[in-house]
């Protein structure tokens, strides 16, 4: 939601990024306030992805312009695990399977390291069980997932079930969700999405990575973005989604040449 | 690497001189088993470099240890021995350098355990000689093995379990073998009858008291009749100057289930081959193992799953964790028989390397003949997944905590599947500490 006393966590300049020296992003330019849902759409390969990688500081992607700032702080100063701590938090589109970690151990290892930084207690094994179940039962998780080795067997809709709960947890102020739909039945959709309308306040921001308009009929979006060749080319409120999902991709890309040509 | 030039000769000469006079056994059979194994302990040489089943594993400085004479009678207490103790094996037999401690040992309660039999071999070997003669050196072959013909040469004593029929024992029996005497050569044996519709959980466990050179040479059989389930868990953490040579061998009856957790974290030198005959319909393996190993450690794993009836399934996963200069080797061969059609068979060899100087050798190796089956195999040798490190820095672990995390959890995979959750727990410890950095 757009407030007025919102104040800016997040602005990219000319983002520019390459990945085994070919590039991908060419100039990206976004301001993401307190409060809002950005969704970013897109046909595969449009940079959408690779974009919430470099947010996060995966190191297959190599920045080669534009600046990004997080709460005023160059974000490219930070390590990943730096950027986690101070509040961007990136849900995969697939998410990682660990055998031989379980869940609980690596959700109270990640919960804790969060907690110290911000100075406040860790929570032993025990507390932190009772803790993590109250915040399952808001992805009506089972907890029989606290047992199991990280992501380790789970379905699709469970892993993206864990990521939302890791979420919970670590409560970031700047939340970047890839794909969080994709593979999705529409049972686990609208739970998962009832999970991130929960945790949206007015103190973070929420980006949406998408290819499809379906999310957005459970996640509302304030500001609708559309990125093609490694740029947003447009940006509009949510009804732009609905005009991508009955008119496609292909006329955003024409009136955009038309428009640079003019 | 450099080319063994051991001969048989002087090495089993000084071997044999270790060992004390084996009285003659009132069982024909046996003299015969025994004198069958001296002859192709006669016959046969140490392998070098120059086999190829023993390419990789250079066991030439076995052949530098002068061997003493195994102590008859061992002092130790069970203070000496119970940190290692299981605390859900309610029978417990523990051998000191190869010979059988029975002031350390539980045998089974007759009246809870439903007829199990769990007794030293060479106590046993009169008592139930009758289910012994079909079973004992039918299953490890020594034709054409030098270290199982030394151990039927010199079989003194080891265990036997039968589980019999239709009895399903619940708590696991632990085989303690304690290393205390430098230089000593011990043979321990082993025997596991699992009749018909039985199910067993066996531990077999080898410990070291302090850092000695000594040579195991080990030799188990497991048989397990229709419908039988076996459960062997097998922990080598003998002493980082130990040899450590094992040859298991296992034949498993229609619609039985063979499983197999061994882990691998002591000895300089340690081989172990497990054979596992799926000799009948419907026949299960799951067979798991783990080698942690560093300094100048070698492992050496050689497993070989043979289908050679229908119908039959096999998992495997060997994974090894390998630091410092130390070098683990594995072959794993899958025979699929011509008859063996719909054998469903899976195996994956994942290699770790923490070191620039660590190495491993791996072979997965496949013979099908059969043309209706399902084999799915895959090897892999590295460092860490760049994704998987990147995944938990994402949600806040610093780098050294993710590699840490990830490099046990890649130890724990296998450790994992063990049943015994007090041994998962120590062994969970010990890839910890091992896999750790500051």
């Amino acid at each position: 939601m757009i407030y007025q006393d919102s104040k800016t966590l997040l602005d990219v300049h000319g983002l520019r990024a390459s990945v085994n020296g070919i590039e991908i992003l060419k100039g990206i330019n976004l301001t993401v306030r307190s409060g809002e849902v950005h969704a970013i759409m897109g046909t595969n390969g449009s940079g959408k992805s690779t974009f919430a990688k470099v947010l996060a500081g995966h190191n297959a992607y190599k920045v080669t312009g534009g600046s990004v700032t997080f709460e005023g702080n160059n974000l490219f100063d930070l390590e990943p695990e730096e950027r986690a701590r101070a509040g961007v938090f990136l849900a995969f589109q697939y998410p990682i399977e660990i055998p031989g970690v379980a869940n609980s151990h690596f959700l109270r290892l990640a919960y804790n390291t969060t907690q110290a930084q911000r100075g406040k207690d860790e929570l032993d094994p025990l507390e932190f069980e009772d803790f993590v179940r109250e915040k399952m039962k808001l992805l009506e998780m089972n907890p029989d997932f606290l047992d199991r080795g990280v992501n380790e067997g789970f379905s699709g809709g469970e892993k993206k079930r864990n990521e939302i709960l890791q979420m919970a947890l670590l409560e970031p102020k700047l939340a970047i969700l890839d794909e969080t739909d994709s593979g999705l039945d529409i049972d686990a959709l609208r739970i998962v999405t009832k999970g991130v309308n929960q945790l949206a306040t007015k103190d973070n921001a929420i980006i949406l990575v998408t290819h499809y308009q379906r999310l957005l009929n459970y996640i509302e979006p304030d500001y609708v973005h559309v990125m093609a060749g490694g740029r947003i080319i447009k940006t509009g409120g949510k009804e732009l989604a609905l005009d991508l999902e009955t008119r496609g991709y292909d006329w955003v890309s024409i009136e955009q040449r038309a428009a640079a040509r003019a | 690497m450099s080319v063994s030039m051991v001969t048989g000769g002087s090495y089993l000469e000084s071997l044999l001189q270790g060992q004390p006079q084996l009285p003659s056994s009132p069982s024909a059979w046996l003299n015969q088993l025994r004198a069958d194994a001296v002859d192709r302990v006669g016959a046969l040489k140490v392998p070098t470099t120059r086999d190829e089943e023993w390419r990789f594993t250079d066991i030439s400085p076995l052949a530098k240890l002068s061997f003493q004479p195994v102590r008859a009678v061992s002092s130790l207490q069970t203070a000496d021995v119970e940190r290692f103790y299981l605390e859900e094996a309610a029978t417990r037999l523990v051998f000191v350098d190869g010979a059988y401690a029975p002031q350390l040992s539980t045998q089974p309660d007759e009246a809870t355990d439903s007829g199990l039999i769990v007794s030293n071999l060479s106590t046993a070997l009169s008592a139930h000689a009758t289910a012994i003669e079909p079973h004992l050196g039918r299953h490890a072959g020594f034709r054409d093995n030098v270290f199982a013909a030394l151990n039927t040469a010199f079989l003194q004593d080891g265990a036997l379990i039968i589980a019999p029929r239709n009895a399903v024992a619940e708590k696991p029996v632990h085989l303690l073998f304690v290393a205390t005497q430098r230089e000593a050569a011990s043979h321990p044996r082993c025997l596991l009858i699992a009749e018909s519709g039985s199910a067993i959980t066996v531990v077999e466990d080898y410990v070291a008291l302090q850092e000695d050179a000594y040579v195991t040479n080990a030799v188990t059989e497991i048989a397990l009749a229709d419908n039988a389930q076996v459960n062997h868990i097998r922990v080598q953490r003998d002493s980082t100057e130990a040899f450590h040579i094992a040859n298991c061998a296992v034949s498993t009856g229609r619609a039985s289930r063979y499983r197999s957790v061994s882990v691998a974290l002591g000895a300089r030198i340690s081989r172990y081959n497990l054979n596992t005959l799926l000799a009948a319909e419907e026949a299960e393996c799951a067979i798991d193992g783990l080698a942690l190993i560093t300094g100048r450690q070698l492992a050496d794993t050689h497993t070989c799953i043979d289908h050679a009836k229908p119908h039959g399934i096999s998992r495997q996963s060997h994974k090894c964790i390998v630091d410092g200069a130390a070098h683990a080797v594995f072959n794993g061969k899958i025979l699929v028989r011509p008859n063996a059609q719909r054998t469903d068979s899976s195996q994956s060899s994942r290699n770790l390397l923490l070191n620039a100087k660590a190495r491993v050798d791996t072979k997965p190796q496949l013979e099908i003949f059969a043309d209706d089956v399902k084999c799915a195999h895959g090897a892999t040798v590295g460092q860490l997944d760049n994704d998987e490190v990147f995944y938990l820095k994402s949600r806040g672990l610093s780098e050294i905590t993710a590699r840490n995390l990830l490099t046990y959890a890649f130890g724990a995979e296998i450790i994992d599947r063990i049943s015994v959750a007090s041994l998962k727990h120590r062994l969970e410890q010990a890839v910890l500490e091992q896999t750790q950095r500051n």
